[in-house]
């Protein structure tokens, strides 16, 4: 009875749900604005802090931009402190690029073998890999060292590549995609003499590639801050990663917060900006890893 | 030969697709088996062993586990968790969820405010939990602007210690949940906004009758994902307590996984933290498994309300 009028007049029912007041707006502004500035400030504060010459970081009252802005000098005494920082970010760089790469290969053949092919064990084999997702990867630690020293991968960019390869949550992420694509465009492509890995390869991936957006950079993301792993199975001056890097140099008790900073700032900014220009993809990706598990 | 090729198909298609398919699924299936089977067997056995890596391991038994009940730095480990728990969802479910709701309504910038709430949660928590030990530096961290605060020792107090910790996963957590939230949100029905409103419901009683219900699966998925990942926090430890007392000054600031690591990685007692660990897994899957339970009441709440 009342719904009736509702969907007829459309217009005239959703005034009052869309219409925000102008109180509500102002409240709505003032603490968004405040809740913002609490979340930028830690940012401010590094940026400032990481172009402060020693001199000023003692100074009370606490300043909020430097008085004498020297970033650059800052940023050279970091790699006179850290000579090898550059390599962390390259090693940072190679390990996110091969995690994500690699990852990408193994679990889109396994997403599309458990999405379009039939053959025995499937149901069982899909449930073990999912069955995976529940243990915390913090739970197998121990296990995981003792079996990448025994492949004498240790301290090797193996340790850090080879198991980020292989992902439970990446072969559901996609099968999932996967299985949302017409079987027909599939089908014609087969009966015109495709094998599956050109159908994979000229269909299925280029159709899917929202979703692969969502699944890489959260792989980027997670592989680029990774760091209870790489401390434990990686840490040579050759193979470890910038979160490893910062960790050392904040270790030392007599590197001043501002060398800490710069080098904070520089191996963050990669994120951000990548996060600037594909945050639709991040929030997409964010959303399904939260919603699907 | 014939009845075990049937096995995979009873026409030669079929077999021949049955073949792609296990080459397709071969790479990580078995770089799964490996890298994480094998790992979560050897974890469950290696718990009733000794073992310091260097010397062949002993069985022991269930010594390990009886040392977990007994060991007072295992159960300052479990508090702390627990007390971080307490500290950290609540305010980071409300202020997500708040953030969420004012997201969540027809404003201009509102995805301005989305990327810079959503900002923190792509910084690493190492270069965050960095950020924040210099906030929290007596005398010359940021939280000197408050009055007052500025000179407390933060980070060397074991009775505050716990707040840095938990004021830099807050910081970097509101931004997920409040993506899940508004997630949530959007998939509110239209029809029962519209509804309530030709009932008479106000903002108030639309959020309180009509939103929050119907957000409630949603919520339950993000009280479980913040209980697990409190479970697993690490980094902020290792980083916030290094330059002064590494895990805090007696075990203020431990928690079981950087306890899992201590164990293990400084002094090499594989066996008991494979116990550890195994504790560890025990309560994230107890969390799991409850969230599963009442998340099956509420789909069945779901249906029975639209």
């Amino acid at each position: 009875m009342t719904v009736q009028p509702v969907r007829s007049t459309g217009r005239v029912s959703a005034a009052p749900l869309d219409h925000i007041g102008i109180g509500i707006r102002v409240v709505s502004y003032v603490i968004l604005i405040a809740g913002a500035f609490f979340m930028l400030l830690p940012f401010i504060w590094m940026a400032s802090t990481a172009c402060k010459p020693d001199a000023e970081l003692a100074i009370s009252p606490i300043r909020f931009f430097p008085e004498n802005p020297s970033c650059l000098e800052v940023a050279g005494r970091l790699y006179e402190q850290s000579p090898n920082f550059n390599r962390y970010l390259l090693n940072s760089f190679l390990v996110t690029a091969a995690r994500t790469i690699g990852q990408l290969i193994t679990c889109s053949l396994a997403a599309y073998g458990f999405a379009r092919y039939k053959f025995p064990g499937r149901s069982l084999l899909f449930a073990l890999s999912l069955g995976l997702l529940i243990v915390p990867f913090q739970a197998i630690l121990i296990p995981e060292f003792i079996l990448i020293k025994g492949l004498g991968l240790r301290n090797t960019f193996g340790a850090l590549i080879i198991p980020g390869v292989f992902s439970a949550f990446a072969l559901f992420l996609l099968r999932q995609a996967f299985m949302q694509i017409p079987i027909d465009l599939e089908e014609a492509a087969e009966i015109d003499g495709a094998n599956p890995l050109q159908i994979l390869w000229r269909i299925t991936i280029p159709l899917s590639i929202p979703a692969i957006a969502a699944f890489a950079v959260i792989t980027i993301q997670a592989a680029w801050n990774d760091f209870l792993f790489p401390l434990v199975v990686a840490n040579t001056t050759d193979t470890r990663v910038v979160t490893i890097g910062i960790a050392l140099l904040q270790g030392q008790r007599d590197t001043p917060y501002n060398l800490i900073m710069m080098g904070s700032l520089i191996a963050t900014l990669p994120m951000l900006a990548l996060f600037v220009m594909l945050q639709r993809y991040f929030i997409e990706g964010v959303a399904q890893s939260g919603l699907r598990r | 030969m014939s009845a075990i090729l049937n096995i995979f198909g009873r026409t030669p298609l079929a077999r021949r697709k049955a073949f792609w398919g296990l080459a397709l699924i071969a790479p990580n299936t078995i770089g799964l088996f490996i890298f994480f089977g094998i790992p979560v067997l050897v974890a469950f056995g290696l718990s009733f062993f000794e073992w310091n890596g260097i010397k062949p391991p002993e069985f022991a038994g269930l010594d390990n586990f009886g040392r977990i009940l007994r060991d007072p730095l295992f159960g300052r480990a479990l508090a702390n968790t627990l007390k971080l728990a307490l500290i950290v969802i609540p305010l980071n479910m409300g202020l997500a969820l708040g953030a969420a709701v004012l997201l969540n309504q027809r404003l201009r910038f509102r995805n301005v405010f989305r990327t810079i709430y959503f900002l923190p949660v792509v910084t690493s928590t190492v270069a965050a939990s960095v950020v924040w030990t210099w906030v929290f530096q007596p005398g010359l961290g940021l939280i000197g602007i408050v009055p007052g605060l500025g000179s407390m020792q933060w980070l060397t107090r074991p009775e505050l210690v716990l707040i840095p910790i938990a004021a830099v996963t807050v910081w970097q957590r509101i931004g997920f949940d409040m993506i899940l939230f508004l997630a949530g949100l959007q998939n509110v029905p239209r029809v029962l906004h519209e509804a309530a409103v030709i009932d008479g419901a106000n903002g108030r009683q639309r959020f309180f009758h009509v939103t929050l219900p119907m957000l409630s699966p949603i919520t339950f998925l993000v009280l479980t994902l913040n209980f697990i990942s409190v479970f697993q926090i690490f980094d902020q430890v290792f980083i916030m307590t290094q330059r002064t007392t590494p895990g805090g000054v007696s075990g203020s600031a431990t928690t079981l996984t950087y306890l899992l690591y201590q164990t293990g990685f400084v002094r090499s007692e594989f066996g008991y933290a494979s116990a550890i660990a195994l504790a560890l897994f025990i309560i994230v899957l107890f969390i799991t498994v409850v969230q599963l339970r009442l998340q099956r009441r509420w789909v069945f709440y779901e249906s029975e309300a639209g």
